[in-house]
């Protein structure tokens, strides 16, 4: 294998009008959290009855990305596969950067966002939230630690670099299992309470987070012209592939289990066959948008050649995941909590009835806004440390994958 | 290209800079963490830790269509709810249950349940979820953070967010509320620790509601705990609540 070389991100015009895009975006989130924050959440689509709204669907969805963004820098350190190497450093440092937007969104959405300190000082050791606060906080640490191992100029600092990775890498499943038993611990709602919760969010980390790192990839590379070889970008779809159906598996598990059991039929028969927003966006949105669509792209005879079905699969597989969150998250607080088994009951607090909701501007701005911030926090960081591979062509990569894919196409360098 | 950065010398002003703002950070932020701790602490020292207080809400008294509990409640603790918002808060709502193949029809009041096991304040990041040793759940209004996870976690739809600011003049001192914080029934604390009951409790008339001490033997509560059947809402959850209700459908 040749030495890999790194160097900062080049482009002048071009890297200026992206961050002054998502600069924008990152703003406007902001603006409309100030909105949301001066006015209450009355102005928001959030009532008492759906009190998790958008701003928790990015903010999971993100956190759980980024987890999975570190999944191919663990698979270069941890499990030795060398096409993953050089991207090692893009990828711990790009986890970290999605983590922080996803904690963006879901520390601007709290209802008293200026008691954050107290969220820092004061600790109930039983809450999996409080857990969560460290794991996020120890994530940040661990993997930043990891990407100083790899950029080391220092023999003896590198020579921790395994380590670290792998001290990484069970943070992140740890950090994933928190995640997941947000949901999977809450007791009192039909939709949640399963164990499965936290080894499917871990699943599901995978495949946003592959998805995402390839978007963001293949988009830097293309954008200043950099060799990017098609073998590496094949072999990588091809992984999204198995993860986006590992993802499926668990949660097709989930759902069987939930419907096996009487107690639970309301509330499946809701989600999947209800005819309404969440089986529309289950079904077409995670099952046949996010999983089956991208699971043939990726294994197509022209994912060989080219970059596009890679790109498209990954787009999907985010709007199916976005779509699976969605479902989750509001779909498991409209079905109505059950006081009375096999009862029909009604109040002034619209017990017994499912419960309406609809997202507004600012809740979705704000949580656009945690996208844009983890992209525009990537994009300055290859400005100014070295993190980007000069060159992804598959023959500096891994010669194995020139055989593979049959044809290496190099970009244009630019003149 | 590589990732060699040439060495740079110390900035000693910037160190110095660095240490001076971690300083002031921290005499600005500690009073603040202090004072809180202090004022959980001294409310929970009037606490009788013997006592469970509890009600016993007797559904063949309650009847559909009266809400004097909730208007007691409303009265007391200061909080409105305009008819069909879904964001006004409701510390205690009547629930009209009815068996759909039988159509038995019954009403009960319900609020927070005061749990043994209260997962709402298992789950609360900062302990503001909290439960008073006499078994009173209430929210520490001065350290939460508005996260809404102990509404996700309550199986009794009990709490509320104040999704917009409250009015000065619907604010009573016993009952602090505030925008951005969840709420809910305080099993009137005020009252309570000055001998007195539950405002809800007070107000009903066809005496369906009894207040009292689930560990007095001797209390009113307990005997007719011990006389009649009575059950617990969701008593499958494991939650154990105070509330307890005569002739559950």
């Amino acid at each position: 294998m040749k030495r890999i070389h790194y160097s900062l991100l080049e482009g002048r015009v071009g890297y200026y009008a992206a961050l002054a895009i998502l600069g924008a975006i990152a703003g406007a989130g902001l603006l409309a959290a100030w909105y949301m924050e001066h006015y209450g959440h009355v102005v928001t689509g959030m009532t008492n009855q759906i009190v998790w709204g958008m701003p928790h669907v990015f903010a999971v969805f993100l956190i759980v990305a980024a987890s999975g963004v570190l999944n191919v820098a663990s698979i270069g350190t941890v499990f030795e596969r060398r096409p993953y190497k050089p991207l090692g450093r893009l990828s711990a440092l790009m986890a970290v950067a999605v983590l922080a937007g996803g904690l963006m969104v879901l520390v601007l959405d709290l209802g008293r966002p200026d008691r954050l300190i107290v969220a820092m000082t004061k600790y109930n050791f039983k809450s999996i939230f409080a857990w969560n606060i460290y794991l996020y906080n120890g994530f940040f640490a661990v993997v930043l630690l990891y990407l100083y191992t790899q950029m080391s100029s220092k023999f003896h600092v590198r020579s921790y670099y395994k380590a670290a990775g792998t001290l990484a890498f069970v943070w992140r499943l740890i950090l994933t299992t928190g995640t997941g038993s947000i949901f999977g611990w809450l007791v009192a709602r039909q939709g949640y309470d399963l164990a499965i919760y936290a080894p499917m969010f871990i699943a599901l980390s995978f495949s946003f987070g592959l998805a995402l790192f390839l978007l963001v990839t293949i988009a830097l590379y293309r954008s200043v012209e950099r060799p990017l070889g098609h073998g590496l970008v094949n072999r990588m779809g091809r992984l999204l592939g198995v993860f986006v159906l590992a993802a499926f598996y668990f949660v097709a598990v989930a759902h069987l289990t939930n419907l096996y059991a009487a107690e639970h039929q309301g509330v499946e028969r809701f989600i999947l066959f209800g005819g309404n927003i969440y089986t529309f966006l289950f079904w077409a949105g995670f099952v046949l948008v996010g999983t089956i669509i991208p699971f043939a792209l990726v294994f197509s005879r022209s994912a060989r050649t080219s970059y596009k079905p890679v790109v498209i699969a990954s787009l999907l597989t985010v709007i199916g995941g976005m779509s699976l969150i969605y479902v989750i998250i509001i779909g498991g607080q409209a079905y109505p909590l059950v006081l009375f088994p096999g009862k029909e009951i009604s109040s002034s607090f619209f017990d017994g009835v499912i419960n309406p909701y609809a997202p507004s501007f600012p809740e979705i701005v704000l949580g656009v806004a945690g996208f844009a911030t983890a992209i525009l926090i990537t994009v300055f960081a290859t400005r100014v440390l070295p993190l980007m591979p000069v060159s992804l062509a598959d023959e500096d990569v891994d010669p194995h994958l020139v055989q593979k894919s049959g044809e290496v196409v190099e970009m244009k360098k630019a003149a | 290209m590589s990732g060699e950065t040439p060495e740079t010398p110390v900035d000693e002003a910037r160190r110095e800079f660095l240490r001076n703002a971690a300083t002031a950070s921290v005499l600005t932020l500690a009073p603040g963490v202090t004072l809180m701790t202090a004022g959980v602490s001294e409310a929970q020292a009037k606490v009788d830790p013997g006592k469970r207080w509890g009600m016993l809400i007797d559904t063949t008294k309650c009847v559909s269509g009266c809400d004097k509990c909730v208007s007691a409640c409303k009265a007391e603790n200061g909080w409105q709810a305009e008819e069909g918002s879904p964001t006004d808060p409701q510390w205690i709502r009547k629930v009209d249950v009815k068996d759909p193949r039988t159509g038995f029809a019954m009403s009960l009041p319900v609020m927070c349940q005061h749990c043994a096991n209260p997962p709402c304040v298992d789950v609360c990041p900062t302990g503001a979820s909290m439960q008073r040793a006499d078994g009173i759940v209430l929210v520490n209004r001065h350290i939460c953070i508005g996260c809404r996870y102990c509404m996700m976690a309550c199986p009794y739809k009990a709490r509320s967010f104040a999704h917009e600011e409250v009015p000065e003049n619907e604010k009573v001192p016993w009952a602090p509320r505030g925008q951005g914080c969840v709420e809910s029934c305080t099993l009137c604390v005020h009252r309570v620790d000055v001998g007195g009951i539950p405002a809800c409790a007070e107000a009903c008339d066809k005496g369906a509601i009894l207040f009292g001490d689930l560990n007095d033997s001797t209390s009113e509560i307990s005997k007719r705990l011990a006389q009649f059947p009575a059950y617990q809402i969701r008593a499958d959850l494991g939650c154990d609540p105070g509330v307890h209700y005569a002739r559950l459908p």
